[in-house]
Parts: structure tokens; C-alpha cells; sequence
């Protein structure tokens, strides 16, 4: 089922986030999600949710995909000496499931497109064994186990792999895949989703967005023209690179930066969308030091050609652009809620009345923080 | 030996008797002795080098220099070429000197390799309508960065970054020494690094007092002879260079005869005037890479760790491991030199069938650094080979920091290639020491016409960079995936890391 091929691809993204760690269902991300029908084109959509497993929040959840249940049983038996399953489960979907409301007003071309075929969708809440975070830490343990994964059982592919979210993601049109998924019925303070315009057909649910690596989620648009050198980056660090997708680079290069390098988000996304030499001649002292050394130093983990990327993480979301901004961002503010999206359009459509409406700058993270205080 | 020799001549130069208004200019251009003026113009034919020093010169555009088409029996296994080296040989039971890189027909796995560009899914970029970053680091870097909150609440960097050099344009100009070649090749090459914001090579024979100004353009350079290698000069500089070996044979040590060893070149080098200037093989003492270490330690404390320290060595079969050895050794900057290197003088016999191919010793380095998690940590330059834009561009996405030119920058001020650097008698003032040879190079217009040459090939790099909708360098250096090869086999392939033409992402 994987594809063996890699697909360039445009699309659509949307984020929503309320600061003060208030969770809502996922029916608003859909609506968002499902206006900007046109700029996918039913070959993968998803969405990552943060907050949904309050009561399980000290367990990693697995969000697993299987080719069928041999796969599944060689998995488990991987499962078995690495971890502690503490419950699994088949994910609860809706088979046939579609997104019954006209938003576009293209339906009669395209229409609704329920959601066949799935792979085996199950989720596994673990615990890392004691024992074999000795000498690592549980997430550098949990990041080895999910590259081995990805990268040696065959038919087995982890969507999600953090503590309270996970990744809904498929093929089919986003706000589709959404309702397959029952997103109404989860709750979460940040939704992020993804519509996909792949320019081939991979058919393989693992190649929509987002991409997750331990509470990292990226959804993009966009295309990483300097992917080739930040796989080769990557890789001495003990990355895999093995999905023959542009996407992934960005959640390895967060985790990379932000839980190994520890470097605040501001400075990571200066590494990826750096400012121009230009302009960093133009800065202060301490900031032109601060700049020249990190594009010295993580040349290769710049990012270069078209992209908005949304990031989401346990305690916020990031959105940003390439440096001369070649795809759309938009954002938004209401009381606490924060919004980003590849239209306005998008974010009018679930809260009409915004308190302020902006595009971010091209290379200028926009970032939302949970308030402190906030578990 | 020429002269005498019963070899017929390698050229024919032909006067038009008719246009030739015997101005002599050709006579006084020909600085190999092949023009005689009789009643009439009179080439000597053996004496011919195809310097093209009369033919760009003679106003009438009367000369036309031919190759002499003598007919050999044909015979696949004695080349032409071979039989006459035999015959040399015989006549003179010597070395057979040459200059100039390897000539002979190695694949040139450059021209094997195509750049990629983008189409629809993501945009070509404008380099005349958007920013286009060619800024280079050379330099050890570390592997992440550390940060420190200070008291006022905004962040400072914690970590000690070693000294870099900056470059403009990622092109250096190779190291050739003042000896080898005239002042005025050095004072161009200056001028041109100091105005396109780059650097030369000093080469081993030091740095003439007049240069001093321009240190933040030089790599000084410290060879086996160690040649007007002193504190002063160590300091006289944006980087110091251990050359250990040249492309263009490696192994082999060098020599300035003396005849060319001037009152200026005897206060460069250091050694009394006429003597002869020999560069032993070896460094008398690096036996070993801890020697080396030693060597690069004993540079930063004479240049008090502000500069960052080079090791030169050609590309060789186990040159991966060697440049990995050299980089735990505390090297800042490898730079590789290939087997198609240019040189002042070497053995023909070295020239033509030692080393490797530059393309795979980089790609050999690059990778093998990068396995060993030590990319970071040295910077790598690509040199001996590069004769255009698009090469530098293949070299870089195949993981060079930065290329160095050579005998593409002696081209420019004029080098014709004829190969007769090591007779001093090179008729475009650059391979020599004859004041009257020299006077030819105007350093102004040398390094005007340098200059122009890496204008020229910036921009084509933006405009590789461009089609390649990046915009900074920084994303197509080890950019491999951005490479196809054609006609090469799945091993070279492998090795370069590279895909096959006709395959996708
Ligand atoms: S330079 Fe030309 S015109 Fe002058 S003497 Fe020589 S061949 Fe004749
Ligand atoms: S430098 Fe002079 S002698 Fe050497 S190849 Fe060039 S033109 Fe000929």
C-alpha cells in the first residue's frame, strides 16, 4: 500500500487554538477545513487534536496504520518486549462516512466521496518499560522505536505517537475523512487539518498530513525544495527519512531543534525560515550574532522553496511561512482563540467576528501559547 | 633538446606572406624563441608551443599555428603521443616534465552529472527580482548551539563560535607561488579576492611584503619546504593552509629552479637568490596524523586560534578516511585537490596516471564526514577540476563548501593552456620571471578581468539557485537530490550518491 514513488503536492491548511486551553469538538475544524474544498482534490486530508485523551495524558498514544492483520500481529509482537499496552483498541470510525453540508458550492462536480477502503485504524496507549530508559530518555526511546517501525515492519505505519493528541489522517477529502473519523465526538484546544492535492495517486493513508513524532504535528502546504539536504542533515542525527515525503523533514527538524538542541520555537523557526543576510547586516549586535551563528550553524536545516506549515505541539501551535512567502497564510484573533489558515475565508466561516485579522510577514513565525497555568 | 632533437614538431605555425606587413610584433611577442625575422618573417616550427601569443597579436591576422598532421601508421596500442615520449626519452634518458593538469581522456564525471529545476509544484524564483544568498562560511562549526538568558531577560549566545572566514562568492583562487608564477599573477589575484570578497592562495613560496595590506583576502600557505614560512606571515592572513599533497601529483615534492630565484623571490622564500627552491616530498616532520596534529596546533598558537587552519591533500584512493583522520586531527577546512589539478611542473608520468577523480574523492568525503557525524566540524573544498559555473554548481550540491579555481583564473588573465609552465618562458607574463615576460600581466586589468569572471559565474549560480527555487546556498550545498547522472554505472553512481537520469524524488 505504501507508495514507492514521491508526490509533490499543493493544499490547504487550517489551525485553531484557544489559549486558554478551553476543548471543543472537532465539528469547527471540519467547517473550516471543508470551505477550501477546491484546494484538495480527495487524495488525502487529516487532522491533529491536542487534549483529546485527558484521562489517559500520561501515556503515549499510539495512532497505528496496518496494511492488514498480519501486519498488525508482527507489530504487536515488536509491541511486546518494548513497551507496557496498557489498553488497545480499534479506532472508532464511521465506515461510509461523509461530510453532508455544502460549503463549496462544487459538490455537483465533485460531490461527497465516503470514505472505503481504510487499513486497519488501531490505537495503543503505552508506557515505556522502565528498564529501557536507562540510558536514554523515554522520548529519544520512543522516536528510535517509531523510525524502527516506520522503517522495518512491513505494513505498519505509526500516524501519531504523543501523550493526549493524536493524528485522524487518510485518503479522501478532509472534511471527509473527518467525519469518518468522528471528530465531533473528541475535544481538543488545538485542531489543526490538512487538505491534500497530491499531483499523483498514492493511495496510501499514511502519506496525508499530518505527520506526527511524539506531540509534533506538521500539516503543510507547499513543497521543501531544499529537501535533499535536510534529509542528508538529518540523517547522521538518527533520523529515517523513509516516507519519500517533504513533510516529514519539518517534524524531525522541530524535534531535532526544539526536544534535542533545546532551542526556544522563535529560534527554531529563524533556523528554518532564516532571516536574509540583508537583513541581518541591519541588526543590533546581539541579535546579528544571535542570527549569523545559526544560519552558520543549521545551514542545513533551512528550508527553502514554497511553504505554510502549521505546527502543533503539546503547549501551542506555530504557523509560518517560507522567507519570501510563496504559499498563503492568514490569521486571526478572537477573545482566545487563535486562527491560521491558507484562506481568511476559512476562518470566517466559524467565527464570523474577528477581533483582528492579519497576514504574517514571510520567514515571521506566528505563535500561540497556551497561558501559563494551563495543564 | 628541442632544437636538436630529431622529433618533428608538434605545430605548424603558418605566415600569410600576402597580409603580413612585417611589424615584427610577432618576433618580440614570441617569447619561445620560434619567430625570426629575416627578410621576412621565419617560424622555427619545432619551437612552437601554441601559446597563441603571436596570433592574438600580429594586427594582420596573418598567422595561423596548425597541429602538424603527420601521418603515423595506424596502430591503436602506440599512440602518437606515446612514440614520441619514447623517442624524447631515448634522446635524453630523462623525467618528462610537464605543467598543466591532466590532459589525458579520464571521464569527466561533471559533464555525466545534470541539475535539476523546478516546474508547476514549486516555483522557480527570479534571482533579478528576489534576494539570491551566495554567503559562504568556511570554518569549523559546531554541532548545535547553546544559549543563556541574561539578566534582562533576552537570550545571548553561550557558545564560543570558532573563527570563520567569509566569502561572497564560494570560488577561491588556488594556490600557486609566487616563483612558480610572477608577482603580477599574485598582485591580480589580490586585488580581484580583496574586490569580489574572496580569497587567494599564497601557494608555498610566501607573500611577497607588498601584499600585506590585503591579509584579509590570503590563505597563507605552509608547505614542506616551508618557504618564507614566518610568525609574521602566518598572522598575514584569513586562514593558513598545510599543503600536504596536489592534485596534480600527489606524493611528489616541488622545485623552483634557481635561475628564477630573484632578488624579490629570494626575500619571499627566504633562501639566498639562484639557489633552487625544493619542497621535499614528504613534510620532514609528518610521518603520522598525530604529527599533523601537531603541525595544525602549533599554527593556532602562533596565530593565537583566530584563524581558521586548511590541510590540502589530493584526491587519493583512501582519501575519505584520510580527510576524516585529518578533521579529528583539529583541521578546520579540508581541501581536496583532484587528479585533473594544474601545476607549475610535474613528471608527466605522476600527472597523467596518479589519483582519483574529483567528483567521487568529494562525494567520498562528504558522505564518509557526514556518516561519522563530523560534518560540522570542517568545512570541505573542492578544487583541482572546476572549469565553469556549472561544474562549481555540481559541486556543491555534491557537498563541497566552496570550489577553488586555478587554472580557470590563469585563463582568464590570458593562459592559453599551452603546458610549458616549467620552461619560465610562458609568453602571457604569468608562468615566469622574465621581467620583460612579466610586464605583459597589467595587474589592473588582471584582476578587473578575475574579477569579472566570478561576477559572471555568481550569477549563473543565482540562476542555477533560482531554477532550483531556493534562494540561498546554504540549500543546494549536499543538495545531491537535486543531481541526475547520465551514462554512469550503478556503482559511480552509488558512490556520488546520486540517482539516474529519468528517476523521480
Ligand atoms: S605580427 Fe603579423 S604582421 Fe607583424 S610581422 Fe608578425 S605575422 Fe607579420
Ligand atoms: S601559464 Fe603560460 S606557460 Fe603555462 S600554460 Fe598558461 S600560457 Fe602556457
Amino acid at each position: 500500500m505504501r507508495g514507492n514513488c514521491y508526490i509533490p503536492s499543493g493544499c490547504s491548511v487550517s489551525g485553531i487554538m484557544s489559549e486558554s486551553g478551553r476543548r471543543q469538538d472537532g465539528n469547527a475544524i471540519i467547517k473550516s477545513i471543508a470551505l477550501m474544498h477546491d484546494r484538495a482534490n480527495g487524495l488525502g486530508g487529516g487532522f491533529a487534536a491536542y487534549g483529546i485523551y485527558p484521562r489517559r495524558s500520561d501515556l503515549y498514544a499510539f495512532h497505528m496504520m496496518f496494511d492488514d492483520m498480519a501486519a498488525k500481529e508482527r507489530c504487536e509482537e515488536h509491541f511486546k518486549d518494548r513497551f507496557d499496552i496498557v489498553l488497545d483498541e480499534a479506532m472508532p470510525t464511521r465506515p461510509g462516512g461523509a461530510y453532508e453540508e455544502e460549503t463549496s458550492g462544487r459538490w455537483g462536480e465533485r460531490g461527497v466521496q465516503p470514505i472505503i477502503n481504510p487499513p486497519v485504524l488501531w490505537r495503543y496507549f503505552m508506557d515505556v518499560p522502565e528498564d529501557k530508559t536507562k540510558f536514554v530518555s523515554d522520548r529519544e526511546y520512543v522516536v528510535g522505536e517509531v523510525m524502527e517501525i516506520n522503517s522495518t515492519i512491513d505494513g505498519a505505519f505509526v500516524a501519531s505517537s504523543g501523550k493526549n493528541m493524536g493524528a485522524f489522517k487518510g485518503v479522501g477529502y478532509p472534511e471527509d475523512i473527518g467525519v469518518f473519523y468522528k471528530l465531533g465526538e473528541y475535544k481538543a484546544y488545538i485542531w489543526t487539518a490538512h487538505g491534500r492535492f497530491p499531483t499523483n495517486t498514492p493511495g496510501w493513508w499514511g502519506g496525508a498530513h499530518p505527520f506526527c513524532l511524539l506531540d509534533w504535528s506538521i500539516v503543510h502546504n507547499g513543497e521543501i525544495s531544499s529537501y535533499g539536504i535536510n534529509k542528508r542533515y538529518l540523517e547522521p542525527f538518527g533520523y529515517k527519512l523513509e516516507l519519500r515525503t517533504d513533510t516529514e523533514v519539518v517534524a524531525y527538524l522541530f524535534d531535532l531543534l526544539v526536544r534535542r538542541h533545546k532551542l526556544s520555537i522563535e529560534l527554531a523557526a529563524k533556523v528554518l525560515a532564516s532571516p536574509f543576510w540583508d537583513d541581518i547586516d541591519r541588526m543590533p549586535d546581539r541579535e546579528r550574532r544571535i542570527a549569523t551563528a545559526l544560519r552558520q550553524v543549521y545551514g542545513g536545516a533551512l528550508l527553502n522553496g514554497p511553504f505554510s506549515i502549521i505546527l502543533g505541539h503539546s503547549r501551542g501551535m506555530v504557523g509560518f511561512n517560507d522567507r519570501i512567502k510563496l504559499r498563503p497564510m492568514t490569521c486571526a484573533r478572537k477573545d482566545d482563540m487563535l486562527y491560521m489558515s491558507s484562506e481568511e475565508s476559512a476562518i470566517r466561516e466559524i467565527s464570523p467576528d474577528l477581533d483582528e485579522v492579519w497576514s504574517p510577514r514571510a520567514g515571521t513565525p506566528v505563535i500561540g501559547e497556551l497561558d501559563e497555568g494551563v495543564a | 633538446m628541442a632544437a636538436t632533437s630529431e622529433l618533428p614538431p608538434e605545430f605548424i605555425v603558418k605566415i600569410d606572406y600576402d597580409r603580413c606587413r612585417r611589424c615584427k610584433r610577432c618576433v618580440m611577442n614570441c617569447s619561445f624563441g620560434c619567430m625570426h625575422f629575416t627578410d621576412r618573417v621565419v617560424p622555427e616550427h619545432k619551437l612552437c608551443v601554441a601559446c597563441q601569443r603571436c596570433v592574438t597579436y600580429c594586427p594582420e591576422h596573418a598567422i595561423t599555428v596548425t597541429k602538424n598532421e603527420l601521418a603515423y601508421k595506424e596502430n591503436a596500442n602506440w599512440s602518437p603521443e606515446l612514440r614520441k615520449n619514447i623517442l624524447k626519452q631515448a634522446e635524453t634518458g630523462g623525467i618528462l616534465l610537464v605543467g598543466m593538469g591532466n590532459p589525458r581522456d579520464y571521464p569527466i564525471l561533471w559533464d555525466h552529472l545534470l541539475i535539476d529545476a523546478c516546474q508547476v509544484t514549486n516555483p522557480s524564483i527570479d534571482p533579478l527580482r528576489e534576494p539570491m544568498e551566495l554567503r559562504t562560511f568556511l570554518g569549523r562549526k559546531p554541532d548545535r548551539l547553546e544559549f543563556v538568558e541574561r539578566d534582562d531577560g533576552e537570550i545571548d549566545l553561550a557558545t564560543e563560535i570558532e573563527p570563520q572566514v567569509r566569502l561572497d562568492v564560494p570560488v577561491i583562487f588556488g594556490a600557486m607561488s609566487y616563483g612558480a608564477v610572477s608577482l603580477n599573477v599574485h598582485r591580480s589575484l589580490v586585488m580581484a579576492a580583496a574586490r569580489s570578497g574572496t580569497l587567494m592562495n599564497t601557494g608555498e613560496g610566501g607573500l611577497h611584503r607588498e601584499l600585506y595590506p590585503y591579509a584579509g583576502n590570503v590563505i597563507v600557505q605552509v608547505a614542506s619546504g616551508r618557504f618564507g614560512v614566518h610568525s609574521e606571515y602566518l598572522n598575514t592572513s584569513a586562514m593558513v593552509e598545510i599543503k600536504i599533497g596536489q592534485g596534480a601529483k600527489p606524493g611528489i615534492g616541488g622545485h623552483l629552479p634557481g635561475e628564477k630565484v630573484d632578488e624579490d623571490i629570494s626575500k619571499t622564500r627566504m633562501i639566498p637568490v639562484g639557489s633552487d627552491a625544493i619542497s621535499p616530498a614528504p613534510h620532514h616532520d609528518i610521518y603520522s596524523i598525530e604529527d599533523l596534529s601537531q603541525l595544525i596546533y602549533a599554527i593556532k598558537e602562533a596565530t593565537d586560534y583566530e584563524k581558521p587552519v586548511s590541510v590540502k591533500i589530493s584526491a587519493v584512493h583512501n582519501v575519505a578516511a584520510i580527510a576524516s583522520g585529518i578533521v579529528r586531527a583539529g583541521a578546520d577546512v579540508v581541501t581536496i585537490d583532484g587528479f585533473r589539478g594544474g601545476t607549475g611542473a610535474a613528471p608527466m608520468v605522476i600527472r597523467d596516471n596518479v589519483g582519483i577523480p574529483i567528483e567521487l574523492a568529494l562525494a567520498a568525503v562528504d558522505q564518509r564526514l557526514r556518516d561519522e557525524g563530523i560534518r560540522n566540524n570542517a568545512s570541505i573544498i573542492c578544487a583541482g577540476g572546476i572549469r565553469s559555473s556549472g561544474d562549481m554548481a555540481k559541486a556543491i550540491a555534491l557537498g563541497a563548501d566552496a570550489v577553488v579555481i586555478g587554472t580557470a583564473a590563469l585563463v582568464a588573465m590570458g593562459c592559453r593552456i599551452c603546458q610549458k609552465c616549467y620552461t619560465g618562458n610562458c609568453a602571457w607574463g604569468i608562468a615566469t620571471q622574465r621581467p620583460e615576460l612579466v610586464r605583459r600581466l597589467d595587474p589592473q586589468v588582471g584582476s578587473a578581468r578575475l574579477s569579472n569572471l566570478l561576477t559572471a559565474w555568481s550569477l549563473e549560480l543565482k540562476e542555477i539557485l533560482g531554477s532550483l527555487g531556493v534562494n540561498s546556498i546554504e540549500s543546494l550545498r549536499g543538495s545531491r537530490e537535486r543531481l541526475r547522472g547520465v551514462g554512469l554505472d550503478s556503482q559511480t553512481l552509488e558512490l556520488l550518491g546520486v540517482k539516474p537520469a529519468g528517476v523521480g524524488q
